[in-house]
């Protein structure tokens, strides 16, 4: 590739990725406010008022313990959310053929969309953090695999965002998948719990989740412990960025859901 | 060079349309190119393929000399596309639409406002360009399609419908800055159907019916093929029978309108010779319709009457 050609690249990736943080500000009602009010009555009535009763989790009081998993939360709806909604509006709106008239490559128009996933993700997700420090305190102990895991399960979710929104037809779809099978899956990946305590049968069926694996790896990053292998865990974040972007690119190139 | 070349084009749609049956059209650099037809045509469909917003079903498109099979981020670097629908988004300003489409060709941010405030100020756009774009009436949002459209500056410039709903003024002074542009170099095919619009401004035409191109010449052959024209005479005094005019075919439409068919080779001369004879004044005269209108109908007529008889026969354009 030519420098000009990889310079003109960058500029266009670098237009999706400001016109995303402009529609995350342009639209703070929506995109940021919401998460860091949900989170605070996580932290006001899950773990000040019940936590006190709960006691201490994997050695940590019930507040510190659910941070983590409050924080992830949030990560993932919201990549997923800003991706969906960010896509499918444009499809539906029909500005997103202003991406696909333009030279711009379609792993780059791919990688701009992720990247706004990732930034509001990242964006809310700090807010509960800095929410979540006011109610307990959050000790950091492997900084490097809190920005890991958080990335890789960002990048994963706005890829998830990025194929419901190909085949949205309309708004009704774009929210089962999160109602029907992200919500579910996300409470059920051991945000509030530790999945040591669930009955076996439960126990084994929470390992098919994989946001067991992400909320661990991150969970880990902040307390030190987690309920799943840490190399195990990365081996299913990693796996499913490949995956998904895969599946995303190869419906991209074959123009599904937004060509004729 | 070419700016265009579409080999035997085919798109069907997965509910089995058949849009495009074959298409084969050329379209020389720094021509303003008329595309014509009825609606459902094809026309949007060819367009849509040429742009890579819709997927053929056959067939190659090149633009400069690109495949795009094998080019398509070089060929559509070439390309600037007014569409027939809105399709900026509604919430944003109209600078931040201008600037980020630049973006997305690569265009710096600094250069890209600079363009931005070119083409804004050229289009009448740039006093309202920090307007959220749904408040602009519809004449600007078509005038802030084009200036989108150009600020990468493409060779080859397609307009589908781009005067649809505007006012004459508008049109108007949106045709002399089309004009403009293609006199400084930029290739320009237009679909509309104003008529009137093509016969001024385009100096090639094609018209496309039932997913085949029917006819593929230059305006000025296109018109001259046309046989037959009608003209409507104003008279001054009331009359309930049309005046005796030999050789030729007329009929009194109200009391005031005599419209007469004039073939190829007949004078209106004559006619006035004829009604000065009778002592009928005729107060103005004007065209019954736009004559590449008149001719248009009786190809895209020609055509439906034809298709029937060649059914389950292929059917080769009426090119020349």
């Amino acid at each position: 590739m030519s420098a000009s050609r990889a310079r003109a690249e960058w500029v266009g990736f670098a237009t999706i990725v400001i016109r995303e943080f402009n529609r995350i500000i342009r639209i703070w009602g929506q995109t940021v406010v919401p998460p860091a009010v949900t989170a605070t009555l996580y932290f006001v009535i899950f773990g000040s008022l019940i936590g006190r009763r709960v006691g201490s989790v994997g050695g940590y009081d019930y507040m510190q313990f659910i941070a983590p998993g409050l924080i992830m939360m949030t990560v993932i709806t919201n990549s997923y959310g800003n991706v969906v909604s960010s896509f499918f509006g444009a499809k539906f709106g029909k500005h997103l053929e202003e991406l696909l008239v333009s030279p711009l490559p379609n792993w780059l128009i791919l990688c701009g969309y992720i990247a706004g996933g990732i930034l509001r993700g990242v964006l809310v997700g700090a807010l509960v953090t800095v929410v979540a420090s006011i109610f307990t305190r959050l000790p950091v102990q492997h900084p490097l695999a809190i920005v890991s895991a958080v990335l890789m399960t960002s990048v994963v979710f706005s890829l998830g965002g990025f194929v419901n929104a190909l085949f949205a037809k309309n708004f009704d779809h774009i929210s089962w998948f999160p109602t029907f099978v992200l919500t579910p899956l996300t409470y059920l990946g051991g945000v509030f719990y530790s999945v040591s305590m669930l009955p076996h049968w439960a126990l084994v069926a929470s390992h098919a989740n994989p946001i067991l694996y992400m909320v661990s790896a991150f969970r880990f990053g902040f307390l030190g412990t987690s309920d799943v292998n840490l190399g195990l865990a990365y081996g299913i974040m990693a796996g499913a960025v490949v995956v998904m972007f895969t599946l995303a690119l190869s419906l991209l190139n074959r123009g599904a859901g937004i060509r004729d | 060079m070419h700016a265009l070349v579409l080999k035997n084009l085919t798109k069907t749609y997965k509910n089995g349309i058949q849009a495009l049956k074959g298409i084969d059209l050329t379209v020389e650099e720094g021509d303003f190119f008329a595309l014509l037809g009825p609606n459902g045509a094809g026309k949007t469909t060819a367009i849509g393929i040429i742009t890579s917003l819709v997927n053929k079903s056959g067939g190659t498109v090149e633009v400069f000399g690109h495949d795009m099979d094998r080019e398509l981020e070089t060929a559509k670097s070439c390309i600037g596309i007014v569409p027939q629908e809105i399709n900026f988004n509604l919430f944003e300003t109209v600078h931040t639409i201008v600037v980020n489409q630049a973006g997305f060709y690569g265009i710096p941010r600094p250069l890209a406002r600079q363009r931005a405030e070119m083409y804004l100020k050229q289009l009448q756009l740039w006093d309202r360009r920090n307007s959220i774009a749904r408040s602009l009436s519809g004449g600007m949002k078509r005038r802030l399609m084009i200036a989108r459209a150009l600020m990468h500056q493409p060779r080859l410039l397609i307009l589908d419908e781009p005067t649809a709903g505007v006012d004459i003024e508008i049109r108007r002074s949106m045709w002399e800055f089309l004009r403009k542009i293609n006199e400084e170099g930029t290739t320009i095919i237009l679909t509309t159907h104003y008529l009137e619009e093509a016969e001024n401004l385009c100096r090639n035409v094609a018209i496309i019916e039932g997913g085949r191109i029917i006819e593929r010449d230059s305006m000025a052959n296109v018109l001259r093929k046309l046989q037959t024209e009608t003209f409507v005479f104003n008279l001054s005094e009331a009359r309930t029978a049309p005046p005796a005019l030999p050789g030729f075919k007329a009929q009194m439409t109200d009391e005031h309108s005599l419209e007469v068919e004039v073939s190829k080779g007949q004078s209106l001369n004559d006619i006035f010779t004829h009604l000065s004879a009778e002592g009928i004044a005729v107060s103005s005269m004007r065209n019954k319709v736009n004559r590449l209108e008149e001719l248009f109908m009786r190809l895209v007529d020609g055509s439906a009457r034809a298709a029937p008889a060649a059914a389950g026969a292929p059917r080769g354009a009426a090119t020349p």
